[in-house]
């Protein structure tokens, strides 16, 4: 029998590393369990002349394609959107773009303004001093200022225009429309032992410079030097309960694949909005026969993706290609309610600089727009290196029909019973990304593009994994409270992208973060009265 | 491990058959044609987890064929490659993946590109920074963020 620790979080990505770093001035005993490992920047794509290669394979966006022993199978099959993560010390902040946009202030207030959805039980200014705080321990770069953003303070200065982000600058402009240099987690100066980026372009699928932020390399390295503990290759099957109804600890198989029981004083999921549905539902018990903190029939439910809307185009002149960070602008110009759209709610824009030669081509000839034979080297001279794109993050309000559910028969490589997807899109997020393709396609032909493509939804784009555990103050309407513990189980929390009430129409990342350490407070300043 | 004694020969023929149909090497541009020995040695030897696909593609390839690919005339093997692009569902589009991504990391492939013959670490590239000033109507247009209650 293991000796019980205080606080066991469950996950090493975005936010169970903000939430150890936060609590480790605690100074209580602090153990995380990741199913993945440590990463190892020397073996990341970009280091090799094979780098475009392994996106589509061991280096995918997708568990299922990767299919490494640390990821598990996810069961996509009926849904449009499939989901993309990443499972390692710093989850899916190692594979990620490092767009770095807040949830706006209206964003937690979304029944009140617009009368859907329902309110978050916090606003945003509760979360602002974490806003900060996160920005600085990832390190962010951006452009203060910003009209139509909430007010940020990046440390360290915008990514460089390029040639993409200058042709995009015109075209907003002659169309009289908004846009501004993203915030991102890209380090633009050296920062904090991280060095400045050098323009690598392959982003995604992990940084070998590490310029792009991901917790393997900010909240970890302080949390452990702090005293936490993070045991990797870790993966939990269930969190066990006991007659009172309070957690005990978690049951897990090890690095060498021996299941371990460990008990803890305080269980915290930071597992996405996918995996910490799956882990509730895999926790059943006779006295929680539905999974566990699920009195409300509400876990893996409201799932929310973020469906995008992306088309792109080809220009005369070159664009940045593969030689920079993926996205550097972004536009709020349709961000909120317009109803005369058609559509409630409203859209976030990130633009994309380019594409490699490798993804160009094969992206081209599926598209139909590259021939085989003897035209296709004066077509792809055309296209490689000469790309620019439009992608809206459109909000998909909570919809109880998405849902994450166990799978009857996948399991993962321990024999956990896997989660399954069930997910369409609604007809009012259809509405608002054919009117964000009608304005991409605009901004396109402003800035001189032909051939135009259109990728509706981007089939692999569910990074965005939501509201599958919601926050609010009412036990039968949400999971967890506005603190983030759960309303079942008193010493059961959950800190990661699943708590989200509704969406936004930004990536979520910081939000999540900033998130996880809004309940690290609450918990530190509640310390005496925690179960209460 | 190298693929080569994954395919058979006769798929190895069809591959290169069919690649050189893909990518078809030129004067113009100074490269060659995927079906370059060192391009298909590339792909064979990094075939990996798309073997099981590719395997499957040039199957479907021989069938739609009725014989090897690679022994057909150019009439009928136009046909059925058109055949084959069209309704050779995933297997097919991997088997296109593969012989692209090998092509276009090739070094004189590249050099025809105009594009540096090395991986992005650790050397990366220069961006310019740009003209800043573009922002200038931005700011004189302002706006407002959509206040919350």
């Amino acid at each position: 029998m293991k000796d019980p620790v205080d606080v066991l979080i469950i996950g090493a990505g975005a936010s169970g590393a903000a939430m150890a770093w936060s609590l480790a001035e605690t100074k209580m005993h602090i153990l995380c369990l990741e199913q993945g490992g440590w990463m190892n920047p020397a073996e990341y794509p970009s280091t090799g002349r094979d780098w475009e290669a392994k996106f589509y394979g061991e280096w995918s966006s997708s568990p299922n394609i990767r299919g490494r022993p640390e990821d598990y199978p996810i069961n996509d099959d009926n849904s449009p959107i499939k989901v993309v993560n990443y499972n390692a010390v710093g989850g899916s902040t190692v594979m990620y773009t490092a767009h770095w946009p807040r949830l706006h202030p209206s964003d937690f207030k979304v029944k009140t303004l617009d009368g859907v959805a329902d309110d978050w039980p916090i606003d945003y200014d509760a979360l602002t001093p974490f806003f900060e705080e996160n920005d600085r321990m990832m390190g962010t770069s951006g452009l203060s200022g910003d009209p139509l953003s909430p007010l940020t303070h990046p440390p360290m200065p915008q990514q460089p225009m390029g040639l993409s982000g200058a042709i995009i600058g015109k075209a907003m402009n002659k169309l009289g429309w908004h846009w501004w240099p993203s915030d991102t987690t890209v380090a633009t100066m050296d920062y904090e032992g991280r060095a400045r980026c050098i323009n690598l372009g392959h982003c995604t699928p992990a940084c070998a410079q590490g310029a792009k932020s991901s917790t393997d390399i900010t909240y970890w390295p302080h949390a452990v030097r702090a005293g936490v503990e993070l045991r990797t290759h870790c993966r939990v099957r269930e969190i066990t309960t006991d007659e009172s109804g309070m957690a005990t600890g978690v049951v897990y198989y090890d690095k060498d694949g021996v299941e371990q029981f460990q008990p803890a004083h305080v269980v915290i999921i930071a597992c996405n909005g996918v995996g910490t549905p799956r882990l509730l539902l895999n926790s059943k018990s006779n006295r929680f026969p539905n999974g566990l903190a699920n009195s409300s029939g509400l876990v893996g439910k409201n799932l929310m993706f973020h469906p995008y809307a992306q088309i792109y185009g080809y220009l005369k002149e070159p664009t940045d290609s593969n030689r920079a960070p993926p996205t550097c602008l972004w536009s709020k110009e349709w961000y909120d309610t317009d109803l005369s759209r058609g559509f409630v709610r409203g859209y976030g824009v990130q633009f994309v600089r380019g594409a490699g030669p490798v993804f160009e081509a094969v992206v081209s000839e599926q598209k139909g727009i590259l021939p085989w034979g003897k035209d296709h080297h004066r077509i792809f001279r055309k296209l490689n290196g000469h790309r620019l794109g439009f992608s809206a993050i459109c909000e998909d309000l909570p919809e109880e029909h998405n849902q994450v559910t166990l799978d009857p028969v996948l399991k993962d490589s321990h024999g956990i019973p896997a989660p399954k997807i069930n997910y369409t899109i609604s007809e009012n997020s259809r509405k608002m990304m054919e009117h964000a393709l009608a304005r991409g396609r605009e901004v396109l032909e402003a800035a001189g593009a032909t051939d135009i493509c259109v990728n509706s939804p981007i089939p692999w784009g569910g990074w965005h994994l939501l509201g599958t555990a919601r926050m609010g103050t009412d036990p039968e309407r949400s999971v967890v409270n506005e603190w983030g513990r759960t309303h079942d189980v008193k010493n059961l929390f959950i800190v990661d992208g699943s708590i989200f009430v509704t969406s936004g129409g930004v990536n979520p990342t910081s939000t999540i973060q900033a998130l996880a350490l809004y309940i690290a407070d609450q918990m530190k300043q509640r310390l005496a009265n925690l179960f209460d | 491990m190298s693929a080569d004694n994954q395919l058979t020969r006769l798929q190895r023929d069809d591959l290169r058959t069919v690649a050189a149909m893909i990518v078809p090497a030129s004067d113009a541009y100074k490269v060659p044609g995927a079906d370059d020995p060192a391009i298909q040695a590339d792909i064979l030897a990094t075939l990996g987890r798309d073997t099981k696909l590719v395997v499957a593609a040039l199957d479907h390839l021989a069938r739609l064929a009725g014989q090897p690919f690679a022994e057909l005339d150019t009439a009928k093997r136009d046909a059925v490659a058109q055949e084959f692009r069209q309704h050779g569902g995933a297997a097919a589009a991997t088997l296109v993946r593969v012989v692209l991504q090998c092509y276009y990391r090739d070094d004189r492939v590249l050099r025809s590109l105009g594009l540096e013959q090395r991986a992005p670490f650790p050397k990366g590239y220069v961006l310019p920074d740009g003209d800043w000033s573009l922002l200038d109507p931005v700011k004189a247009r302002s706006g407002t963020l959509r206040r919350a209650p």
